[in-house]
């Protein structure tokens, strides 16, 4: 009887070896790197005399530090510069491949990977950063580690794993004309909690996930450790290997035929059974906004900032209203902005900036916003854009057109809020300070965000498809 | 790694859910390419009212006196207890360093969030799940009883203290094992080197397209 998940699947190819004690041994066929979760797990091989397993299954990418302005001038900060040139040492002295801030292939590292074809179907993946969820849209197992588990990929291409539970989250029917894929995401995680995925690996399913581009299924993916799961994936169809197919690092020819037949099996059989399900209905998501310091604590944009009184979560709930500066019971469209951020390993890849500049197409950001970013997923959607007339639209709009990076969605680099400044984003995060000490994040998407900036304010943007 | 054996030691409350790995060690502290010196900067943006830079000397910086850690009631605690989903967000290992170089040995909450609480174990941490009735009762031992101590001892699985708390508490036996002969997991994974390599050789006959370079 054929009874796997997908996750069982890609589990079952990879195990090494079962220990006593019921934990595998996976084997990880790819490894991306960046500057600040791999500096220590380098120091560690060396202190150790180790070298690493197997150096072509690692890529890396400097993205987290990087200046999205004025490059030819180099990084500016020195603490941010000695960590993106130690990446750049350390990968050069074992013969890591590294795409650095010349290379026309530089980006977000969640970004490049899929764009590359240097993540695949079928992989193990992991990566020093928690948005490596991102990398299961393809069919893959992919879940971030820390960097003593980065140095252990390193030195054994393998880590000490073990199995999560399988969650089905199945999404029925179809999306409204302006709900996108980061709405049906946000619904989710307020459905389940950032901790209800906790302990679980995820497989999003149903005719919505099935209808929707691989840019979307990222997006879902990515936002997966949102809801505490460390993995989400999606089954390989048609979508994905048309995806795939002719990237530079995809299999070419023969080796292509061989790769698609085995793509082909890595979906849950029809008998698979889940330790839980979750059954959503595409068509009841409104575009959502989050409204507090959680990415749990997400409201539709016809809601209300809800009110702690009698709340089940009160104490919560007073204490994000403090930070974020809200009243109880106001109406989310009330919410003005002082910046707007479109960019980030979530929602940062072409047909995020094509929803974004079809709101924005002839019309110029609202007076109270003080800065509006556009900062493209990687160097080649950055050209793709730019081939497409879309930085034109942006530009004179108002917004600035940046160089690809991790920029203003974890504030490592100089894009950041200043206290008490409140900006729209398309990230994946509002914790508290995560933009910049005392910053205010409300998540949204692409086009969410285009018209806050528009209208200063958060937009109801149903209107604008005619719902 | 230090090996983990017993903790006696004094009991901090944070009492909030989803401390998320941000607050535990905010972004510019994530540039340092070491893997000490992490401590004075905890919790950071709670804990002074000013903005920190990686570096800064933090003896004379204005400190938030509403902020648990720095009341001085819990001066050289040991043990931290906290909510549910606890390091949640970031999968930053600099949040567990931060913890233990401020002198944090165990963390009991009801539940932690997967990448940090695995992180844990690397560094020498217990991470300890309870009940939420376990964790309600020891909050307010904590603030019924200036200087709560509690003991944790790893072999026997036990939080005591000597006015009667005893508390068993669950843990996986490989971590455990690892935790208490403060091994090095690397080392324990290349003595199965052998059957590494011989997967690694199936793999690559079964799926070569998987070994391609990346150049």
């Amino acid at each position: 009887m054929n009874t796997k998940t997908l996750y069982d699947k890609l589990w079952d190819d990879h195990e090494v070896r079962r220990n006593e004690d019921g934990t595998s041994l996976l084997y990880i066929d790819r490894h991306l790197i960046h500057e600040v979760t791999s500096p220590q797990a380098f120091e560690g091989l060396r202190l150790n005399q180790r070298q690493p397993w197997r150096t072509g299954a690692n890529v890396a990418v400097p993205d987290h530090n990087i200046p999205t302005k004025d490059r030819e001038q180099g990084i500016k900060d020195p603490i941010s510069k000695l960590q993106i040139d130690t990446l750049a040492n350390n990968t050069r002295d074992l013969g890591i491949t590294n795409f650095d801030m010349s290379d026309s292939r530089q980006g977000i590292v969640h970004v490049i990977g899929p764009e590359q074809g240097i993540t695949l179907p079928g992989m193990t993946i992991v990566c020093g950063d928690s948005h490596t969820s991102t990398h299961g849209a393809l069919g893959a197992l992919a879940f971030g580690i820390g960097t003593s588990e980065v140095e252990h990929v390193l030195a054994t291409q393998s880590l000490v794993q073990e199995k999560s539970k399988n969650m089905l989250i199945r999404v029925d029917g179809q999306l409204k004309p302006g709900v996108t894929p980061k709405d049906m995401i946000l619904a989710i995680i307020g459905e389940l909690g950032t901790a209800g995925g906790t302990g679980y690996a995820i497989e999003f399913g149903g005719e919505t996930i099935q209808n929707m581009s691989m840019e979307g299924r990222m997006t879902v993916c990515n936002m997966t450790i949102e809801a505490g799961a460390r993995a989400g994936m999606i089954a390989v169809d048609e979508t994905t290997i048309n995806y795939v197919n002719g990237r530079n690092f995809a299999p070419k020819g023969d080796e292509w035929k061989q790769a698609v037949d085995y793509w082909q099996t890595l979906h849950s059989d029809t008998d698979a059974t889940f330790d839980k399900t979750l059954v959503i209905q595409a068509s009841n998501i409104q575009p959502m906004v989050t409204w507090g310091t959680s990415p749990e604590m997400v409201v539709s944009v016809d809601g209300t900032v809800p009110d702690p009184e009698g709340h089940p979560k009160a104490d919560q709930v007073r204490s994000a209203l403090k930070y974020m500066g809200l009243k109880p019971g106001m109406p989310v469209t009330e919410i003005t902005f002082d910046k707007v951020f479109i960019g980030s390993c979530t929602n940062s890849r072409i047909e995020d900036l094509r929803e974004a500049a079809g709101i924005i197409q002839g019309r110029t950001i609202a007076k109270n916003i003080k800065l509006a970013l556009v900062v493209p997923g990687s160097g080649p959607i950055k050209a793709q854009a730019e081939s497409e007339g879309l930085d034109k639209i942006f530009l004179s709009a108002g917004f600035e057109w940046r160089e690809p990076g991790c920029s203003m969605c974890l504030a490592m680099n100089d894009d950041r809020l200043e206290p008490g400044e409140r900006c729209a984003s398309t990230s994946n995060r509002n914790f508290e300070g995560r933009q910049g000490p005392g910053g205010r994040t409300h998540l949204l998407s692409p086009a969410m965000a285009a018209a806050a900036a528009i209208n200063g304010h958060i937009t109801n943007i149903s209107s604008e498809y005619g719902n | 790694m230090k090996a983990f054996k017993t903790v006696k030691g004094l009991v901090a409350p944070l009492d909030r859910a989803n401390v998320d790995t941000d607050a535990i060690i905010p972004k510019q502290f994530l540039k340092s390419i070491h893997r000490t010196g992490f401590g004075p900067y905890l919790f950071d943006e709670w804990r002074y009212l000013d903005h920190g830079e990686p570096g800064q000397d933090c003896s004379g910086r204005p400190l938030n006196t509403d902020f648990v850690l720095n009341d001085n009631r819990y001066k050289g605690a040991s043990i931290l207890l906290t909510k549910a989903n606890f390091g949640c967000g970031s999968s930053r290992e600099h949040a567990p360093w931060a913890i233990l170089d401020y002198g944090f040995q165990v963390i009991l909450a009801e539940s932690f969030a997967d990448i940090f609480y695995s992180n844990c174990f690397k560094n020498g941490i217990l991470p300890i799940v309870l009940k939420s009735d376990q964790i309600a009762d020891l909050f307010r031992a904590v603030e019924a009883e200036p200087g709560f101590s509690l003991k944790v001892d790893l072999a026997s699985q036990l939080i005591t203290k000597d006015s009667g708390i005893s508390i068993p508490f669950a843990l996986d036996d490989y971590r455990k094992y690892c935790l208490i002969n403060g091994l090095d997991e690397i080392g324990k994974t290349l003595s199965y080197k052998a059957e590494i390599a011989t997967f690694e050789k199936q793999h690559r006959q079964a799926k070569p397209w998987l070994f391609k370079e990346v150049i």
